[in-house]
């Protein structure tokens, strides 16, 4: 696109704020409410990929405890996923941030303010990972549960150790088992990182938040954003999930 | 690991008075027997008689209560036993053709020596179209087991052992879960094998087959070896009662 | 806030608290400030880890042995607290969950059968917004409901204000409604077609067919889903302590202001919205997976 018809389009849309007040699209022909609105978006998808990670990381680990022989490394681990599981993923967050951020240690960058060495996006990273995770731990596990036995002994007895029995054998069957509950969890851990700005993350929600508290005018045009980026947004991992979904069946195996 | 002094006069798999229960259950009751090298032995019997747990005892899938099973000198349940080293000599083949479903045939069959035996891929690849070749399934290395017939993945199931370099072989009710028609295909891979002077342990239904290729036939019932013998005095005098009601069943 | 936040490690320095183990290193003119994420976390050696874990295993102690407002004192606080927290905080979230379970179950279950109608472009349109409100954050639903209704009706003369509270019924209302209509289309399909051809053949009209036929066959296989976007729902209250609805979070944030912000309170007063909440909830969850088990037999 040319500058021309970029300052073209932003031209009408300054005229709109104009003629009608209550559609005062700034974040497009102001490029400093632009801005903040690309930082949103941006902290959102690093928000999101950090945390799916970790979550699925969390969820590995946490199925390998749960087939552990150790009682207590079960129980441990059972603990974890029905605390997190049933209570609310604001007040875990706001939990983390507050009354376990008080404790970490704080240090100086500049030798003048002290800073928490955990932010509160570090926070919202912990605490939203450990909330999905609760949940990726029960859905493996029930995805290693649907491996058969026998699988398992066939594995052993060409000499594997369990380890790599888990890695090569189970995991990536119990992987593709699991997968349609793993993407519903993970479109759901995106949906809650807008909780995040209760301990003001500054994701996209939180930017347009302050956006039209600062230009009211801006109330709709914010509304309008908030509704189509995140719906869009969530539409285009859901249709990707769902390839990905084909594209790792097995032929002839499952349904 | 102990040194052991064994030679290939001696049995390679050897079995003494072993005992193995289920909870309350007796599976076996001091079962013993003898597999020299080279030997295709068939352990034969009515359902329950313990056949396959104790060819599973062999490879260590299942623990013993009491008695002793070498395999080259080594004793199998011994608590210092390298697993590792047992099941590279013990190839073992199921039932349930149990393939990796995940896998194609060719990754199937190259999934252990890469990973348990840390052999080179390259060399291990070419090994593993041999013994596909082998079991005459040229063609099939990339499918997925779920594409293959029963009687073609009980093959590469057979091939996925061999790589292994095993020096027994167990056979687990390998056609029983195969349609009549498929049943041959695998039992002619079998006799190749045996053929080539592979030491073969075999549970079975398939009266046909062991008569036929059989050094020695054990018949178990209700976890004792009732009678053995050679297959031509085994299957035409019969001398216990329950052998001789077996086989009038059977045959 | 317009202005970067920042990330240690990501826009600002990566720290320690131990000095010694700082690098020496001044910063070349021009170095790329914004690193990714990913770059930090692959760049931390694995005895920072280790080193960062011990020292927030022992700060809490450092920390309470500074202050000279004890826990006991916070704990005190708490338990004066507690009975008004239940009964006008938590209350008040069961109180929304029960009314928003009702209107998203109504709404939802006739969305749903706008889903399976004869009418392509009844489905195509029930299904749009299902979509729409399934896959849209619930706190979206919530700020745009809480900007887009009045404060107040007006009929005639009379002015009725709206609560908040009651505006973020509706807007929890939005998801529930979607996700029910997907819990009742799954169920209605989930009956073989058999049963629709049956019907049809014994002359049932469709709706009689729908209400006498499908509908008591799948009612049982809808309970636990629903059992489960209840407690789904029940925790997803706390969200309307962010508009100001003075429920549980809101309450324990005033509460905890007017016992003069000790931060020693942080841990007993959220810690306690979490333990109710679990205390209600898991009870529901453990209920639903043994109703899903018990009807799992028999179908």
């Amino acid at each position: 696109m040319s500058d021309a018809m970029i300052e073209s389009i932003r031209e009408f849309f300054r005229q709109l704020a104009e003629t009608h007040p209550k559609w005062n699209f700034i974040y497009i022909y102001d490029p400093g409410v632009g801005e903040r609105v690309l930082d949103g978006f941006w902290m959102t998808i690093q928000l999101s990929v950090v945390c799916v990670i970790l979550s699925v990381v969390i969820g590995v680990v946490g199925a390998w405890l749960q087939r552990s022989h150790h009682v207590w490394a079960r129980l441990l681990v059972q603990g974890y996923v029905q605390f997190f599981r049933n209570t609310p993923p604001l007040i875990q967050l706001l939990f983390f941030y507050f009354a376990l951020g008080q404790f970490t240690p704080t240090y100086s960058p500049d030798g003048w303010l002290e800073q928490p060495v955990i932010s509160n996006v570090g926070w919202a990273i912990i605490s939203l990972s450990f909330f999905a995770g609760a949940f990726n731990v029960e859905i493996f596990r029930s995805g290693i549960e649907a491996v058969p036995e026998s699988t398992i002994e066939a594995s052993e007895s060409l000499g594997m150790s369990h380890l790599q029995t888990y890695i090569y054998v189970i995991l990536p069957l119990a992987f593709r088992v699991s997968l349609p509950a793993l993407n519903n969890n993970l479109v759901n851990l995106v949906k809650t990182t807008t909780q995040a700005i209760v301990i003001a993350v500054p994701e996209l929600l939180y930017q347009l938040v302050s956006i039209y508290n600062d230009y009211s005018t801006a109330q709709n045009a914010c509304m309008v954003l908030m509704f189509v980026v995140y719906i869009g947004l969530v539409g285009i991992l859901v249709l990707g999930m769902n390839r990905w979904e084909r594209g790792m069946q097995i032929p002839g195996y499952g349904a | 690991m102990t040194e052991n002094n064994w030679d290939s006069t001696q049995p390679i798999v050897s079995i003494k008075d072993v005992y193995k229960s289920f909870g309350a259950l007796e599976v076996l009751k001091g079962l013993s027997l003898d597999v020299m090298k080279g030997e295709v032995i068939c352990i034969i019997g009515p359902s329950g008689s313990g056949k396959s747990t104790l060819i599973r005892c062999v490879n260590g899938l299942n623990d013993i209560n009491s008695g002793s099973i070498t395999v080259e000198g080594q004793e199998v349940h011994d608590e210092k036993l390298d697993k590792l080293e047992l099941r590279k000599k013990v190839g073992m083949v199921f039932q349930q053709y149990n393939l990796f479903p995940h896998k194609t045939a060719l990754q199937n069959v190259m999934m252990a020596p890469v990973l348990v035996l840390k052999e080179p891929r390259a060399e291990v690849e070419q090994r593993a179209r041999a013994l596909i070749k082998k079991v005459r399934l040229e063609g099939k290395e990339d499918s997925y087991p779920g594409e293959l017939s029963g009687g073609q993945q009980q093959r590469v199931a057979i091939a996925r052992s061999l790589a292994m370099q095993p020096d027994v072989m167990l056979f687990d009710e390998v056609t029983a879960a195969l349609d009549p028609e498929t049943v041959k295909e695998v039992l002619v891979t079998i006799k190749e094998l045996a053929q080539e002077g592979m030491t073969c342990i075999l549970v079975t239904h398939e009266m046909g087959f062991a008569r036929e290729l059989a050094d020695h036939i054990y018949f178990t019932d209700r976890g004792v070896i009732v009678e053995h013998g050679p297959p031509r005095t085994f299957f035409n005098d019969a001398k216990d009662p329950r052998t001789k009601e077996f086989l009038s069943q059977i045959l | 806030m317009g202005a970067r936040i920042s990330i240690p490690g990501i826009n600002s320095e990566a720290a320690t608290d131990l000095p010694v183990l700082l690098p020496f290193r001044g910063r070349p003119a021009g170095e790329a400030e914004d690193l990714r994420f990913s770059r930090w976390v692959g760049s931390v050696p694995p005895y920072y880890l280790l080193a960062a874990l011990c020292a927030a295993a022992l700060w809490p102690l450092v920390v309470s042995a500074q202050s000279n407002y004890t826990q006991a004192e916070a704990w005190d606080a708490l338990w004066r607290w507690m009975p008004y927290l239940v009964t006008s905080g938590f209350a008040l979230n069961l109180l929304i969950s029960f009314l928003t379970m009702l209107i998203g179950t109504l709404a939802g279950v006739a969305l749903g059968l706008w889903q399976i109608s004869p009418k392509k472009w009844i489905r195509k349109v029930a299904w749009a917004i299902t979509q729409a409100f399934r896959n849209s954050p619930w706190l979206v639903l919530l700020f745009i409901v809480m900007l887009a209704f009045p404060f107040q009706i007006e009929i005639g003369d009379t002015v009725i204000p709206i609560p908040d509270w009651v505006k973020a019924v509706v807007g929890l209302s939005l998801p529930i409604m979607a996700n029910i209509s997907e819990v009742v289309r799954g169920a209605i399909q989930s009956v073989p077609t058999g049963q629709w051809e049956a019907a049809e053949s014994l002359a049932f009209s469709r709706g009689q067919t729908l209400w006498r036929i499908i509908l008591p066959q799948c009612f049982k296989r809808m309970i636990p889903p629903w059992m489960n976007w209840y407690a789904i729902l029940a925790m997803a209250t706390p969200l309307v302590s962010l508009l100001g609805v003075e429920e549980i979070v809101t309450l324990s944030r005033q509460a905890m202001e007017s016992e003069d912000n000790h931060p020693e309170l942080l841990m007993p007063f959220y810690g306690f919205c979490l333990v109710i909440f679990f205390a209600y909830c898991y009870p529901i969850a453990r209920l639903t997976i043994s109703l899903e088990k018990r009807y799992a037999v028999k179908l």
